[in-house]
């Protein structure tokens, strides 16, 4: 798979570099096509696909790092998503939960919907906004020699990461994850907790 | 110039007491909240106990996801917020529902007991039935002697019936702002 297209870094690449050694990281992906992404990177019972509710994702991870303090979450979404809940940035950065790594991959573009441009596209920075909220360590990226440090950084509980990779527009094969909510939250849970501590 | 005041029911404080207490029996521990006058004395209380784990919110909206990830990551948890903000979540409601997700909302009312500023009845007159709407199990707190058993049966609802649960805590209870008017 080719790292870059037409100078920019690979969606599908780059998902599959941060999820191809994962270890025991929990991962939660935002709609949509972080979505396909994490999928075409393999399905796995520990990755939660956030269907809908956009805007949700940053938050699902954080109250999953904050039950979880013992396990790295990661959370892969796009700009469109992130932008729909900037706030979420700053409550981010208040809980300051060490295990938690949000990853956008901004295209500048409303993916699912024409490739509309989002507010990115027009100068608004969202590593900016995390800087400014006060999130410990943020990172921009813009090629594939700097993914390995992200990867590292991903997995390192050292305070929240808001990682903006500057990716390609381009508009790979769709991928899907199971769709039925219950059965991810089950799943998730039985792989995360055991059959008991699922069903508690 | 108009002095802000705060007209407190009967029992400002002593139902949060009580609900702190139920919300610690049934091994809550994380407490999101937007925070308004109605919640105050739980979040209060909550902060003051190093067992719970209090995240502040810009807006109602990032709760229902935080409730969400905590229940993945198989911790209870709560979200405290005004009438007012059940307005902000319906998108994110859907997801509790998608998932059967269970939850349970602490709602402080406002918009039904002698409100003063116009602007907040319609929201709060509705709070319950968007609520609804979106398949919420909805208890009423009233009374503050009742506080914890309220709490508990709704936590029961909640955690061991699997079901978004909302708690609606009473104007009546909380108090009215009554701006010295």
């Amino acid at each position: 798979m080719e790292s870059m297209i037409d100078g920019r870094l690979s969606r599908r690449w780059l998902v599959n570099e941060l999820l191809r050694d994962r270890g025991d990281l929990l991962v939660v992906a935002g709609l949509g096509s972080t979505v396909w992404d994490c999928a075409a990177a393999g399905d796995h019972p520990l990755t939660f696909p956030v269907w809908a509710a956009m805007g949700a994702a940053a938050t699902v991870g954080l109250g999953l790092a904050l039950a979880q303090p013992a396990r790295q979450v990661l959370v892969v979404t796009g700009d469109g998503e992130m932008l729909m809940q900037l706030g979420a940035l700053a409550t981010v950065a208040v809980a300051r939960p060490s295990n938690l790594a949000i990853c956008v991959l901004d295209n500048e573009r409303w993916g699912e919907t024409g490739n509309q441009a989002t507010h990115t596209a027009h100068g608004v920075s969202l590593a900016g906004v995390a800087r400014e909220c006060g999130i410990p360590r943020v990172l921009e990226l813009r090629s594939a020699n700097e993914v390995p440090q992200l990867v590292e950084a991903s997995r390192q509980a050292a305070g929240p990461l808001l990682a903006v990779c500057k990716i390609a527009a381009d508009k790979p094969p769709l991928v899907m994850p199971p769709r039925d909510g219950s059965y991810l939250k089950d799943r998730f849970r039985t792989a995360l907790l055991g059959a008991e501590g699922a069903h508690e | 110039m108009m002095t802000e005041s705060y007209d407190y029911g009967t029992a400002r404080g002593v139902w949060s007491e009580a609900m702190h207490a139920a919300l610690t029996a049934r091994d809550v521990r994380l407490l999101a909240h937007v925070p308004d006058g109605g919640n105050a004395p739980l979040i209060a209380r909550c902060e003051a106990d190093p067992a719970i784990t209090v995240v502040p919110l810009t807006t109602e909206e990032e709760g229902v996801g935080i409730v969400a990830g905590a229940w993945l990551g198989g911790m209870r948890s709560v979200l405290a917020i005004q009438s007012s903000g059940v307005g902000n979540c319906g998108n994110l409601f859907a997801m509790l529902r998608s998932c059967t997700l269970p939850a349970l909302l602490i709602v402080s009312m406002r918009g039904e007991w002698g409100e003063f500023v116009p602007w907040q009845i319609p929201m709060g007159q509705a709070a319950p039935d968007m609520l609804r709407l979106f398949g919420f199990d909805l208890f009423r707190l009233e009374r503050a002697e009742e506080a914890q058993e309220v709490t508990d049966h709704a936590l029961r609802q909640a955690f061991l019936g699997g079901r978004a649960t909302a708690l609606l805590v009473s104007q009546r209870l909380i108090g009215s702002k009554s701006f010295g008017k």
